[in-house]
């Protein structure tokens, strides 16, 4: 009797792929776990998540992860998406997980579609929500660039899910997770990394809490000093509106919109920039918008929550005057 | 070298996106359609190719009659030929099971596709087509340089980029930067009036059957209106950031 209880968990079971930098879990890989945690409460199974060279796997049991499949090989120490990828299918099989969870950072969307061939599973990316029904299997992500969502029914065996970042939430959900060293075979890599150029003291976008933005508003580079102080004081990264990497005045890193960087941010600030649909449609995600500009016909107040009509040059200063005395307090 | 550029035929970046059949289908009526934007980022690096190392360049996409003005406006760009598998595109496992075929048949050394296309997003026509030839696969390519049968590939990730290196056969993930907005080019009229004469051809679509399907759509809910704070009391937007939205 015990066994075959143990046998219909190991048979349900949902698979997280839970992504670390530098040993330490990141925010997302929180959120999807927490994710797994209620797809599998739908399902009424248990979560196992697989984390390659994470130091302390003890820390999913916070977010409902039951067990660990925990990976540590030196090979993989820069991210391959072929060898990831392989990795986590051998876990899935080794499972016999039905459903797989990703998340949507740049590595997991590169080794999204790999994955989804080696199972063979239905993929559905940028997923807002646990699934409506899981019989027959049905998410809602966004499409159309935010501007629509869409319904989609996963129709294969094995279903992979891309969760959208800071959309379902981080949750606490007390389970002690078991650890199990796994050691899966290392496929050719294909794709070998020779050198790697990240700005490690700056936020970056696709972590930021609060994301700062400046359009062409501010007309020239030599201005862009307050977007960087007030994302300073705020712990925000700097972004900028398709013109502006355009023109050359800021890193094309930098370009949020449709055919820029996506935004999922708690609070985005959009100073000097009109709004125009290609730029709301890649920062719509945010979920709470504030905008600066001199034209209060600017279509960028139609789709902010906040909205001060004056100067930036005037405005912003004493803005970030203000939210310092405020910080200070706190 | 063989290229093969993937192109989507996705609705204008300006549209406004509508839904018809009781919100199951997009509304297609009105809509301006164009090259999916990080499809033709990589075909106009193709054209690099093509002038500085001589390659070939065909495109390709999936979709009925009503996709050809896409594809014509591709070989006005200046690509040399133009496929197009007669099927609905359904969802992107079963592109990407027409594309792989033609990879295959064609003997293409690099194909280049845009990291998603603007309408479904799915973002996942790319690595497939790459699983299903057992190619190599760089993803988020924002630079491609070629050297006989290598590649070294600047990739965007979280915070920065690296630089990789892979051989063919490969496929890449395009978007902004594999060239610059600037260097994308017009047609002019002496390419579309040699665009008309270029191969398009026809060819019919292998089984596959969706792993996905589309049930239905709906639009964001309407936005309540801006709350708008006067530049002389920016204490109030403190106030209000900090204790309705809780977001500072």
């Amino acid at each position: 009797m015990v066994l075959e209880i143990l046998n219909i968990n190991k048979i349900m079971s949902v698979l997280v792929y839970t992504e670390s930098e530098q040993g330490k879990f990141k925010k997302v890989a929180l959120e999807v776990a927490s994710y797994a945690k209620a797809v599998a409460n739908q399902l009424g199974t248990t979560v196992t998540a697989v984390s390659i060279n994470a130091s302390n796997t003890s820390e999913l049991g916070n977010y409902g992860v039951d067990k660990v499949l925990h990976v540590t090989n030196s090979q993989l120490e820069n991210f391959n998406a072929n060898a990831y990828a392989n990795v986590i299918k051998q876990a899935a099989e080794k499972e016999d997980a039905k459903v797989v969870i990703i998340s949507s950072s740049i590595n997991s969307k590169y080794l999204a579609p790999l994955l989804a061939v080696g199972l063979d599973a239905g993929y559905a990316s940028n997923v807002v929500a646990v699934p409506t029904n899981t019989s027959p299997f049905t998410v809602k992500r966004t499409a159309f660039t935010n501007k629509a969502f869409e319904m989609c029914q996963i129709n294969t065996d094995v279903k992979l899910i891309g969760v959208s970042k800071n959309t379902y939430g981080v949750f606490e959900n007390p389970a002690s997770a078991t650890s199990e060293e796994f050691s899966p075979s290392i496929p050719d890599f294909g794709v070998t990394v020779e050198s790697v150029d990240t700005a490690t003291d700056k936020v970056t976008i696709a972590d930021a809490e609060i994301v700062v933005s400046g359009g062409r508003g501010l007309k020239g580079p030599e201005n862009w000093g307050m977007i960087e102080e007030l994302a300073e004081v705020l712990g925000a990264a700097t972004a900028c509106s398709k013109p502006v990497s355009d023109l050359g005045w800021r890193p094309h890193s930098e370009h949020v919109g449709q055919t820029g960087k996506p935004v999922a941010s708690n609070l985005y600030i959009a100073i000097g920039i009109s709004g125009a649909i290609q730029h709301l449609a890649g920062i719509n995600a945010s979920k709470v918008k504030v905008v600066f500009n001199t034209d209060p016909e600017a279509p960028f107040f139609k789709a902010a929550d906040y909205g001060v009509i004056g100067d930036a040059f005037e405005v912003v200063p004493k803005f970030i005057e203000k939210l310092k005395a405020f910080k200070a307090q706190q | 070298m063989k290229i093969l550029v993937c192109i989507s035929h996705v609705p204008d970046t300006t549209s406004k996106i509508n839904f018809t059949d009781g919100d199951s289908k997009f509304d297609a009526n009105g809509v301006q359609f164009v090259i999916n934007p990080n499809d033709e980022f990589g075909l106009t690096r193709a054209m690099w190719f093509k002038e500085k190392q001589g390659a070939s360049v065909d495109v390709v996409t999936v979709g009925g009659a009503e996709v050809e003005p896409t594809l014509r406006k591709a070989l006005a760009i200046g690509a040399d030929a133009a496929i197009r598998v007669n099927t609905v595109a359904t969802d992107g496992f079963t592109v990407a099971k027409q594309l792989a075929k033609v990879v295959r048949e064609g003997g293409y050394d690099l194909v280049i596709a845009g990291r998603e296309s603007l309408d479904y997003n799915g973002g996942m026509v790319p690595g497939m087509v790459a699983a299903l030839t057992e190619s190599n696969f760089v993803n988020n390519c924002i630079g491609l340089e070629v050297d006989g049968t290598n590649a070294t590939v600047s990739r965007e990730i979280d915070g920065g980029k690296e630089i990789v290196s892979t051989s063919f056969p490969l496929v890449i993930g395009g978007q902004k930067g594999i060239v610059e907005e600037s260097d994308l080019r017009i047609p002019n009229m002496r390419g579309i009036m040699m665009a008309r004469k270029k191969p398009l051809t026809i060819v019919d679509p292998v089984d596959a059957s969706p792993e996905t399907t589309s049930m239905s759509f709906e639009k964001p809910e309407a936005k309540g209106t801006v709350t708008l704070v006067s530049p002389d009391n920016l204490d109030e937007l403190i106030n209000l950031l900090h204790n309705e939205a809780k977001v500072i």
